[in-house]
């Protein structure tokens, strides 16, 4: 079966670093993943946005990395919102509790309307 | 009187050794005679012994020159005629005479009317022993027998004198005692929650400690079953019962089992008993736990195990009076003959009816059956009430995935395909895609470590309420560590590792989800109710 290593694009603006997560999201994601955070931490973002829109798998183990990088976040005081998941991996957020620690909404404009109305807070 | 020393007087009386000596001493007393006072005992090898079972009529001992302890003691006593007794050949006894009281010597007339007298007397003295042999026997035979009846009546009151009724199953039971009651038990407890306990045990020893001990064994057993669910911890609490007042050389052997009607689940513990066979679609398998028999030492664990009965599903719990059974050429029963005998019956009572009739084949009809047979057996319906709709379980795919580091991809993608069309709603199909990738992936990482050499294999069922995938791997079995339950906020504090989710999800993913562990390996089975089918976790 082929696998869709996830690759990671970081946009940073205005304070909200965009993590554009594509393909999927299992152990072979580590790599990967660090690197787009180490490299969206740079901008010394107040927001890291977690763009699930073309991750087509997340598996336990997915969810054990986000749970790492979501734990280096709060550790810095860096908020984390997540769009993009399908109702699935949704529920999945709200099961192990991640939606609890992190806004989920439905869109990227979401995401950034309310990064911007935090900065204007 | 003489008395034949004990040794010689057994000869013809068995084991019965006060029937002689009372035999002997019938002496008539012929009148001018003078009896000597004490009886003479005649040692077995004294040579007058073999003189007397030679001679041919009364022997007058004055002149007789033989290195005799018996006969100086004879000749003390004042005994001057000794006429031996014999029956069919054999020395019975002697009429010892002393002195005529006339002072005269016996003369030729006296010594014929003596020899007279010995060959009416001695059949009838033979007569009158054996009829005192075989009373001595008879007691000792009624003794036994009374034994025997009690041990059986412990046995029997204590057996169950009905099994219970259940639904959708059917329960039979089979108990033969051998003639020496051996301490073969069984029983059927109803439990809470409609749940059901099985019971097949024998203990070592025969007649009635084994039956005291069977009770004791059974009872203290009830107790624990009615208190506690789990088998291997009832197994062990009563062996702590029983271990402070076995006594000794003695001990149990005995299987343990629990089963939920409703879904067919069996959990058991083995104390050392021999295994029971489990006979599926796929073949007669064996139900293995390990244990200790029961009352050899304080402290034991019993490994606990469990299997799914499908419906057609038996399983039979049986005693070593089975397979330890001999042929007359002294080869025993054996295990393969009553696997065999199991693979090719149906259950229920009609297997119990194939086993003795292949025992019987095997022993010969006439054989006495050497130790008790006891049979339970367990069979799921496979039509009738409420197992209708999972008679036609049909496996829709089954198929098997090398252990590789994102295998789980491809078990996730297989399922989906198999269960394409069965109507079932796109969100619940990704749940159970979430699941089987976790269940493949925990089964390819901890149960196969990720050997080539180890393949995961998947099995999907469908009948019309629900929808099973059960994922094996190839693993030794035994228990795989439970996994802590995942706590977030430990976890974003670094206090619990960030992996270790793959159950849960599972858990929340599906209706139901069921481990088991037949033979080696694992087997994880995951359900979708698939008729007004709403999430377990709802």
């Amino acid at each position: 079966m082929p696998t869709n290593e996830l690759s990671v694009a970081v946009r940073a603006e205005d304070g909200v670093a965009t993590m554009d997560l594509t393909g999927e999201l299992d152990s072979s994601a580590e790599a990967a993943l660090q690197a787009g955070y180490a490299e969206a931490a740079q901008s010394s973002p107040g927001v890291i946005v977690l763009n699930f829109a073309a991750t087509d798998y997340i598996n336990s183990t997915g969810i054990a990395l986000i749970v790492g990088l979501l734990g280096q976040a709060r550790s810095r005081g860096v908020e984390v919102r997540a769009h993009g998941l399908s109702a699935h991996y949704r529920e999945i957020f709200e099961i192990t509790r991640l939606a609890d620690f992190m806004t989920i909404v439905d869109s990227e404009n979401s995401a950034l309307d309310g990064a911007e109305r935090n900065e204007h807070a | 009187m003489t008395r034949l020393s004990n040794p010689f007087r057994r000869r013809r009386s068995r084991d019965h050794d006060a029937t002689g000596a009372e035999a002997v001493p019938v002496v008539p007393q012929p009148v001018e005679v003078a009896a000597p006072e004490a009886p003479v005992d005649i040692a077995p090898n004294d040579p007058l012994l073999a003189y007397l079972q030679g001679a041919s009529g009364a022997v007058g001992i004055e002149g007789l020159e033989l290195d005799s302890p018996a006969l100086a003691e004879l000749r003390d006593a004042g005994v001057k005629l000794v006429v031996p007794l014999v029956s069919q050949g054999e020395l019975i006894g002697v009429l010892n005479l002393g002195a005529r009281l006339s002072e005269q010597e016996y003369s030729s007339d006296d010594r014929k009317l003596l020899d007279n007298l010995a060959a009416h007397a001695a059949p009838a003295l033979r007569v009158g022993q054996l009829v005192r042999e075989q009373e001595a026997e008879a007691a000792t035979r009624q003794r036994f027998e009374q034994e025997l009846e009690v041990a059986r009546l412990i046995q029997q009151n204590f057996l169950p004198k009905e099994l219970p009724e259940l639904p959708g199953w059917s329960v039979s039971a089979f108990y033969r005692p051998a003639r020496e009651v051996g301490g073969d038990f069984y029983d059927v407890i109803p439990l809470a929650d409609g749940r059901v306990g099985l019971v097949v045990g024998d203990v070592t020893d025969k007649g009635v400690p084994a039956a005291l001990v069977m009770s004791a064994t059974r009872s203290v057993l009830r107790a624990s079953a009615q208190r506690i669910i789990e088998p291997g911890a009832v197994l062990e609490r009563v062996n702590e019962h029983l271990c402070p007042d076995m006594p000794e050389k003695m001990f149990v052997t005995c299987l343990y089992g629990v089963l939920d009607p409703q879904t067919g689940l069996l959990r058991f513990a083995n104390a050392g008993h021999d295994v029971p066979y489990v006979k599926t679609a796929h073949g007669v398998g064996e139900l293995r736990a390990r244990g200790m028999p029961l009352g050899l030492m304080p402290g034991m664990a019993y490994e606990e195990k469990e299997t799914t009965l499908e419906p057609g599903d038996s399983v039979l719990l049986h005693s070593d009076g089975i397979v330890e059974a001999h042929d007359p050429d002294r080869e025993m029963f054996g295990f393969p003959r009553l696997k065999e005998t199991v693979g090719s019956a149906p259950g229920g009572q009609k297997l119990i009816d194939r086993v003795l009739t292949d025992l019987e084949r095997f022993t010969g009809p006439e054989a006495e059956q050497e130790d008790d047979i006891t049979m339970v057996t367990l069979e799921r319906s496979s039509g009738g009430e409420r197992p209708v709709a999972h008679a036609d379980g049909n496996v829709v795919a089954e198929f098997e995935l090398p252990s590789e580091p994102g295998g789980e991809r491809e078990a996730i993608a297989r399922v989906a395909s198999a269960v394409e069309g069965l109507g079932i709603e796109p969100i619940r199909l990704e749940r159970l895609g979430t699941a089987v990738g976790e269940a493949t992936m925990n089964a390819m990482e901890h149960g196969n470590e990720y050997r080539a050499d180890r393949p995961v294999s998947i099995r999907i069922l469908h009948d019309p309420d629900r929808l099973r995938v059960q994922v094996s791997d190839a693993g030794e079995g035994g228990e795989l560590a439970a996994p802590e339950a995942p706590d977030l906020e430990a976890k974003l504090e670094g206090r619990q590792a960030p992996r270790g989710w793959g159950l849960m999800l599972i858990e929340k993913m599906v209706d139901e989800v069921r481990a088991t562990g037949e033979g080696s390996g694992h087997t994880l089975e995951l359900t979708l109710r698939l008729e007004g089918g709403t999430d377990a976790d709802e």
